[in-house]
């Protein structure tokens, strides 16, 4: 059975706001409903990177004296739900999945535009409850883990709001997972093989596998775990009878899985991003391929690792271990693809590339240290520890945050049809790359020597870490400035880009920029070879 | 992948043509049912793990009667089969005899709930009693939300299917088959659930 698409009509109903009212629109234009993700993602990403200056200042000091211990507590829950929930899984999978995937398929939307608006619209609801409950009786104190018997314990307003919030952006997730893997199996342009796609649909298609398969338990579990809170049952009440470990396996079953949701897709927007701007064709195509699916399978079975201090026996200590360092080699190859699409080529020291080596080398960094975590008697010494923050933030901030930027930067012409002020950019790099890691390196340090995470108070002798720490994350809330002006600037007066400024092959650049409302003027062109750089040049002769 | 055979016709003015591409609501459905499967295996991981790990306390009533889950089990197995039925009467066209087949099916939906609100309230044991006990009525009452959600969607559908209305017709009948899958889900996931709980 077909379904047939009458262009007018779907003109005429779903898109009906012009100007920058659509935004505000339940619009169905994949487009809009990815910057729509984008800029709502971005308000979130302040509020988070507020709370993370509050705590930087509180620990300037040994002693809790810039706020309240519960605050404290509030403050670091709220900094890492908003962070992981309402900016990084939104922007890189919703953002710049619903404005690429469609063009990179050949489509002229998503599979399901309805659900896709729906699925963003969940998220700005959900975020602010969550950031009203502070207002309220408190917010959360558990940590975005929500450990019990700790979520148990902590006042309950605070923690189901948590939960409810929580639960619905699980839900806009399952949506643009569903969405996703329908748009990439089933609604490719006629004649455009699996193994033609840009990388970005690879990464988003086992990112929304995984987005399906465990999204689904942490809601089983946190529906359990509100139970806990109301009814007073004893789940993982362990006063009760219950059992605080088999939350930690649930949730970890989709907390796991869930660090390849923010960064899997930042591995396919960099090799998206590499081959245009160093001018040659992305390396190992199939390896990247079969690794990024490798990453998929073997992330779901790797969850235990996190709990290696849980009382998990020596034979499930052993399989996690081995299990976890696998994870090193398709994303060993994956590092060693990017270096070698970049060497050789005519590379352009601009923003975007910048950007993206800066996630090469912090991803490494962060890479490394999650092997090392990996080992039992090693990470037996550090749980727990700021070297677990450094280690995340490496990944997390430093890997994909780093390519949110850098894709902004890619993608900004194509979306605006003006290019970014490049001084900026590249001033927003150098105060970015040398902030974070002046905040997150001594981190590490830290964490050998035993400071504990998530206490307000440590120690005397950390304090003059701490302080340089807290002055790189000063730099990180300073970059965000020219980022800021830059994109006022630019789109107000920006140069016009044209439509395609980068000279690239992806499908999204052979329309106009900004593109028309269903994508192409025509039919959709059949790009065969994404990233087909140099190849003129060697026919030629 | 009918119409848009690209090599054969070239597209050129937009808003002239009326492109067509396959159906997929189906397999959308099939994802989230696997999607909704996953938070059913979560909670089954959970009751296993506390079976194998967590003794009840001396005392803990945990004895279930099998009777009435039983029959529950039949009756879910029959509405299966009478679906089926609905279906095949619509595509022959038949939209009053597909009617009946599907009220007959919300039927064994409401005596399904009815049977296992009963039992709730025939149980020596309550929600909060001991970690079977929350369990139990964790899994059981999750089912029995998809069972009422699945039998207002049938009721729905079978007001929608009836004659010269239009919505649901031996042409459109993915709304059906949709129903019907949904449906033939929930009966599979009580399979699982009555030998996971009750049998073991």
């Amino acid at each position: 059975m077909t379904i047939s698409i009458d262009p007018q009509k779907a003109k005429n109903e779903g898109l009906q706001p012009k100007g920058w009212l659509r935004y505000f629109s339940f619009s169905l234009d994949h487009k809009v409903i990815g910057i729509q993700y984008l800029v709502c993602g971005f308000l979130f990403y302040l509020i988070g990177g507020t709370l993370a200056s509050a705590i930087r200042i509180e620990l300037l000091s040994p002693m809790s004296d810039f706020m309240p211990r519960d605050v404290y507590n509030q403050v670091l829950t709220l900094h890492g739900t908003i962070m992981i929930f309402l900016w990084i899984v939104p922007v890189v999978n919703g953002a710049f999945g619903n404005y690429l995937i469609p063009f990179y398929v050949g489509a002229r939307d998503m599979a399901f535009p309805r659900l896709n608006a729906v699925a963003f619209w969940l998220i700005p609801p959900s975020g602010l409850m969550l950031v009203a409950s502070y207002f309220v009786e408190g917010a959360a104190q558990a940590g975005w883990t929500a450990y019990p018997p700790l979520s148990i314990t902590t006042p309950q307003s605070g923690q189901i709001i948590w939960i409810m919030s929580v639960l619905l952006l699980g839900g806009s997730s399952i949506f643009g997972g569903i969405n996703f893997i329908a748009t990439i199996i089933k609604l490719r342009r006629p004649g455009l093989k699996l193994m033609q796609l840009p990388m970005y649909c690879w990464a988003m298609l086992g990112t929304s596998i995984l987005v399906v398969l465990s999204t689904p338990v942490l809601a089983g579990t946190l529906i359990l775990l509100s139970f806990d809170i109301i009814a007073n049952t004893g789940f993982f009440n362990p006063v009760l009878g219950g059992n605080v470990v088999v939350y930690q396996h649930l949730f970890w079953f989709y907390s796991h899985p869930a660090v390849y949701i923010m960064v899997l897709p930042a591995f396919g927007l960099v090799s998206e991003i590499l081959p245009v701007h160093s001018r040659k064709p992305l390396f190992g195509y199939t390896t990247m391929v079969f690794s990024i699916m490798g990453i998929v399978v073997l992330g779901l079975v790797v969850w235990a690792h996190h709990m290696f201090t849980s009382g998990t026996p020596p034979w499930m200590r052993l399989f996690f271990t081995i299990a976890t360092a696998f994870i090193a080699v398709p994303t060993g190859i994956k590092f060693f693809n990017w270096v070698a699409t970049l060497w050789g080529g005519k590379i352009s020291i601009n923003s975007a590339m910048l950007f993206s080596c800066g996630f090469i080398i912090n991803f490494v960094f962060g890479g490394i240290t999650g092997v090392a975590l990996a080992q039992v008697p090693f990470d037996i010494h550090v749980h727990d520890t700021y070297f677990v923050v450094a280690h995340f933030h490496y990944i997390v901030y430093g890997g994909t945050v780093f390519i949110i930027f850098s894709s902004i930067y890619h993608w900004f012409p194509k979306v605006t049809g003006k290019l970014l002020n490049e001084k900026l950019g590249i001033l927003h790099f150098i105060i970015t790359f040398i902030g974070f890691n002046l905040c997150f390196a001594p981190q590490h340090w830290l964490g050998l020597n035993g400071m504990p995470r998530r206490v307000a108070e440590y120690d005397p002798q950390f304090q003059f870490v701490n302080q340089i720490s807290s002055l790189g994350a000063f730099f990180m809330a300073i970059s965000t400035l020219p980022f800021l002006i830059n994109v006022f600037l630019s789109v107000r007066n920006g140069k016009n880009s044209g439509d395609n400024p980068w000279n690239a092959l992806t499908p999204e650049w052979l329309t106009s920029s900004p593109p028309p409302v269903e994508n192409w003027e025509g039919e959709a062109p059949l790009v065969e070879e994404p990233y087909g750089y140099g190849k003129e040049f060697s026919e030629q002769k | 992948m009918t119409t848009l055979d690209s090599s054969k016709e070239i597209q050129k003015n937009n808003s002239e043509v009326n492109e067509a591409h396959e159906d997929f609501r189906m397999f959308g459905l099939i994802t989230f049912l696997i999607a909704d499967g996953m938070t059913f295996a979560g909670f089954f991981a959970a009751y296993l793990t506390y079976k194998a790990v967590n003794p009840l306390p001396d005392g803990a009533i945990y004895e279930l009667e099998l009777p009435i889950p039983t029959l529950n089990t039949i009756l879910l197995l029959v509405s299966s089969a009478t679906f089926h039925k609905a279906g095949k009467a619509l595509l022959k066209d038949k939209n009053s005899d597909s009617q009946k087949w599907l009220f007959l099916t919300a039927l064994l939906g409401v005596v399904f709930l009815i049977c296992q609100l009963f039992e709730y309230f025939h149980l020596p044991f309550g929600l909060t009693d001991n970690l079977f006990a929350s369990t139990f009525y964790a899994l059981t009452g999750f089912h029995g939300l998809h069972v009422t959600l699945g039998t207002l969607m049938i009721l729905i559908i079978a007001w929608q299917s009836r004659e010269n209305y239009g919505r649901v017709t031996s042409k459109n009948i993915f709304p059906l088959e949709a129903v019907e899958l949904y449906w033939h889900f929930v009966d599979g996931i009580w399979v699982i659930l009555f030998i996971i709980l009750y049998l073991l």
